[in-house]
C-alpha cells in the first residue's frame, strides 16, 4: 500500500481494515485480497453496504500459481549445429512430480479471483483469496451472496479442484461425464491423460492412455527481465516525484 | 385415481432449437417445467489452457472461435487486456476502425439472433432476410482480413491493416450475371467506406422489413410477450449484462458507462425495456441494430477524413513492414523475434471488458513477465445468462423454454470455451 490511494480505496481500507490482507491499485483497477475466513463477511459488506453497492458478480475464476515466473528455455548444450532445442526444461505439465516447480512469488498455490461490478457507482473491484491448503484447496461458497457464483464455482472446482464449502450442487460442469483430474492445473498435461476412440470389436467408445499425440512445445516459455520495463518504471516514478 | 409423477425429458444435445450442443434436462409436470438443469461443456476446447501454452499474439485467433457470431468483439477484449499490461495505446485511426467493426459485429450478431430466434419460434422468413444483410457485412470482414468469420483482425497495438481502397466485386459466373451482377456490384464501385456508407443508408429500411414481419405479428407476440420475465433484481443477482440487463429496464452499457475505443466520441442511445420479457429484449436488440448503424455512419465519416497509421510503430509488439526488412537488419531481427518468441508482457494482472453484442465479454489476464500468458480467463456473457435458466423458466411451459434459449442469445463457443 502506498500513500496515494484513491478515495474509494481509502473507503475500503477504513471500513474493512482488519479483514484486508493487501489492497492495491494499478491503472484504475482496485484489487483486494482477503483471507478465506473473511471471504463471506467481506462479500456481504461489499454487496449490501450503500457506499460499495457491488450488486453484480461479473466473474469468478480459479488460478493455479504453480511455476509462476519460471521460464522453460533451457539451452544447455551448444554445438557446431546450434543450440539444443530448449524444450527439455521443466515447463508446466512436463515435469516429474518430485521435481515440480515451486509456487513462486505467491503465498499459496491456488487462488480464487472475483470481479465485482457496482452498477450504482460504476465501479469495479477485484477480490482475491488464496486457499490455505495446497493439497485440498477450500473456499467458502459465494452462492448465498450472488446466485450467479453457482456455475462459476462449479467451473473453478472442475478445472482446478477448488472445493467451495456450502455450494449446493458442486458437480463438474465443463469436462466430460466421468472425467478424472482437474485439467487447468499447471501439472495437468496439455495433451491430457486419456484419449477416446470407437472400438469396432467392443462396439463402444473406449478410453486409453494418450498415444496419438506427443507433448511438444513450439515456442518455449521465456521470462525476460527487459530493461525497457525498468526504464518505464523509473520514468513513471520520476514523473510522480515531479508531480509532488 | 392413478398418481401422476413428474417425468424427466432430455432436450438436446442434438436439437435444432438448442443453439448448438446444449443438453437440457427438464423435469416436467405435464407441460410445465419444474426444474431445468442445463448440462454444458460439450464444446469445451480448453481455450484458456491453450492460450497459456502460446505466445500472446498466437491466441487472438482462438478468440474468434469463442463467440463465433461476434468475432471481433471477443478479440477486442483480449487485445485490450494485452495493451493495458504493455501500457501501449493503439493509434486513433485503429481505435475508430475497432469501433466501426465492433458495431458491424453487433449487427452481424443481432441479425443471426433475430433470424434463428424467429426460426425457433416458427417464423421461417426472417432467417432468409437476416442472412441477406449478414452476407454484405461478412464481405467487409473478408475485405479487411481475408476471412469471412475468423478474422484475427485486431492485434495488440492496432489492427492488422488499413481498410481497403477498393471493395472487392463479384465476378461474372453462371450464378451471377447480367442485371443481377450489376445489382450486387452497385455499392462496390468505390472503397470499403463507400460500400459501408451505402449499406448504412439502406439498413434502416431493412430493419423495418424485419419489424414488419415480427413486431406486430400475432403469433410472435403470443410466443414472447410476458414470457421469460426477468425482474431487475434477478438480472442483477444473476450477473446479467447486455440486452438481458437492458431488457429489464436497467440502463447499463459499457460503451456509455466505461467507454473504450472511440465510443465516448460517437453519438448513440441505449434502448431499455420495461417488462423484462422476451418481447422487450427483442425490441431492445432491434433498436440496438439501428443504433449500431448510426455509429457506423459516424465512424465512416471520421475514417474518410482522417487517414493515418493503424498500428503502433513499436517493433517489439508490431511487425515491421516488409520493405523495411529488406534493407534494415534491425527490422529483420525484430520480425524474427516477434514471430518466434513473441514479446514478454510485464508482470501484472488486468481485467478488460467490452460490450459484446451478448453482454459483457471480459478478459482477465495474468502475466508473470513471460512471452505467454500465465492465466487467461474469459468472461463470457452467455455463461452467466445460461446459469440463470433454472431460476427463470420454472413454472413456464416447454415451448417457453425454447423462447428463453433464443432470447438468451446462446452460443456455445463462448459458454464452453
Amino acid at each position: 500500500m502506498s500513500g496515494e490511494l484513491s478515495a474509494f480505496a481509502r473507503q475500503l481500507s477504513a471500513r474493512l481494515a482488519e479483514k484486508i490482507v493487501t489492497l492495491g491499485e494499478w491503472r484504475g483497477e482496485t484489487v483486494l485480497e482477503v483471507l478465506p475466513e473473511n471471504w463471506l463477511a467481506v462479500a456481504r459488506a461489499l454487496r449490501d453496504e450503500a457506499e460499495f453497492g457491488f450488486e453484480q458478480l461479473i466473474d469468478l475464476c480459479g488460478v493455479d500459481h504453480l511455476g509462476y515466473g519460471e521460464g522453460e528455455w533451457d539451452t544447455e548444450d551448444v554445438s557446431s549445429e546450434g543450440f539444443s532445442r530448449g524444450v527439455e526444461g521443466l515447463g508446466p505439465g512436463r515435469f516429474d512430480w518430485s521435481a515440480r516447480p515451486c509456487v513462486g512469488r505467491h503465498p499459496r498455490r491456488f487462488a480464487v479471483v472475483v470481479q465485482l461490478l457496482s452498477l450504482r457507482h460504476n465501479r469495479r473491484l477485484r477480490l482475491r483469496g488464496y486457499c490455505a491448503d495446497d493439497a485440498l484447496p477450500l473456499m467458502p461458497s459465494l452462492t448465498g451472496v450472488w446466485p450467479v457464483a453457482n456455475w462459476y464455482e462449479r467451473e473453478a472446482f472442475d478445472l482446478y479442484g477448488i472445493v467451495f464449502e456450502g455450494h449446493p450442487d458442486l458437480r463438474r460442469i465443463l469436462t466430460d461425464y466421468g472425467f478424472v483430474g482437474h485439467p487447468f492445473r499447471k501439472d495437468f498435461p496439455l495433451i491430457g491423460n486419456v484419449e477416446v476412440r470407437y472400438d469396432e470389436k467392443l462396439g463402444r467408445v473406449v478410453y486409453e492412455p494418450v498415444t496419438s499425440v506427443e507433448p511438444r512445445v513450439g515456442v518455449p516459455r521465456t521470462v525476460r527481465h527487459d530493461s525497457r520495463y525498468e526504464q518505464a518504471r523509473a520514468e513513471q516514478a520520476a514523473e510522480r516525484a515531479a508531480d509532488k | 385415481m392413478q398418481e401422476i409423477k413428474n417425468y424427466t425429458i432430455n432436450f438436446g444435445p442434438q436439437h435444432p432449437a438448442a443453439h448448438g450442443v446444449l443438453r437440457l434436462v427438464l423435469e416436467m409436470d405435464g407441460e410445465v417445467v419444474q426444474r431445468a438443469d442445463p448440462h454444458i461443456g460439450l464444446l469445451h476446447r480448453a481455450t484458456e489452457k491453450l492460450a497459456e501454452s502460446k505466445p500472446f499474439n498466437q491466441s487472438i485467433g482462438y478468440m474468434d472461435r469463442l463467440d463465433y457470431v461476434s468475432m471481433m468483439c471477443n478479440e477486442h477484449a483480449y487485445v485490450r487486456a494485452i495493451e493495458k499490461l504493455l501500457g501501449i495505446e493503439p493509434p486513433e485511426r485503429a481505435q475508430w476502425i475497432r469501433t466501426l467493426f465492433d458495431e458491424i459485429t453487433r449487427i452481424l450478431n443481432h441479425l443471426m439472433w433475430i433470424g434463428s430466434n424467429a426460426l425457433d419460434l416458427g417464423a421461417m422468413a426472417v432467417f432468409l432476410y437476416a442472412f441477406r444483410e449478414r452476407e454484405e457485412l461478412m464481405d467487409c470482414y473478408e475485405a479487411v482480413s481475408g476471412a469471412r468469420l475468423h478474422a484475427t483482425y485486431y492485434r495488440p497495438g492496432g489492427v492488422y491493416r488499413d481498410l481497403p481502397e477498393r471493395m472487392p466485386q463479384y465476378r461474372e459466373s453462371p450464378w451471377h450475371k447480367g442485371r443481377d451482377l450489376q445489382r450486387l456490384n452497385a455499392w462496390r464501385e468505390g472503397s470499403m467506406l463507400d460500400f459501408l456508407d451505402a449499406f448504412a443508408d439502406d439498413f434502416p429500411r431493412r430493419v423495418d422489413e424485419y419489424e414488419t414481419l415480427l413486431t406486430d405479428n400475432r403469433i410472435w407476440k403470443q410466443r414472447t410477450v410476458g414470457i421469460g420475465v426477468v425482474s431487475p433484481e434477478q438480472a442483477r443477482a444473476w450477473g446479467m449484462t447486455g440486452p438481458m440487463l437492458r431488457g429489464s429496464g436497467i440502463e447499463w452499457d459499457l460503451r456509455k458507462k466505461q467507454p473504450y475505443a472511440k465510443y465516448a466520441e460517437v453519438d448513440f442511445d441505449i434502448p431499455v425495456g420495461v417488462n423484462g420479457d422476451c418481447y422487450d429484449r427483442y425490441l431492445v436488440r432491434v433498436e440496438e441494430m439501428r443504433q449500431a448503424n448510426r455509429i457506423i455512419k459516424q465512424c465512416v465519416q471520421w475514417l474518410r477524413e482522417h487517414p493515418g497509421p493503424v498500428m503502433v510503430r513499436n517493433y517489439k509488439v508490431a511487425p515491421p513492414k516488409r520493405e523495411e526488412m529488406k534493407d534494415d537488419m534491425e527490422a529483420l531481427i525484430h520480425h524474427f523475434k516477434l514471430f518466434t518468441e513473441g514479446y514478454c508482457v510485464p508482470e501484472g494482472e488486468t481485467y478488460c471488458a467490452v460490450e459484446a453484442p451478448k453482454g459483457e465479454f471480459g478478459c482477465y489476464l495474468v502475466s508473470d513477465g513471460a512471452n505467454k500468458p500465465f492465466r487467461v480467463h474469459l468472461r463470457a456473457p452467455g455463461f452467466a445468462h445460461l446459469s440463470s435458466m433454472d431460476a427463470i423458466v420454472r413454472g413456464y411451459m416447454l415451448p417457453d423454454v425454447v423462447a428463453m434459449i433464443g432470447t438468451y442469445d446462446i452460443v456455445f463457443g463462448e459458454i464452453d470455451r
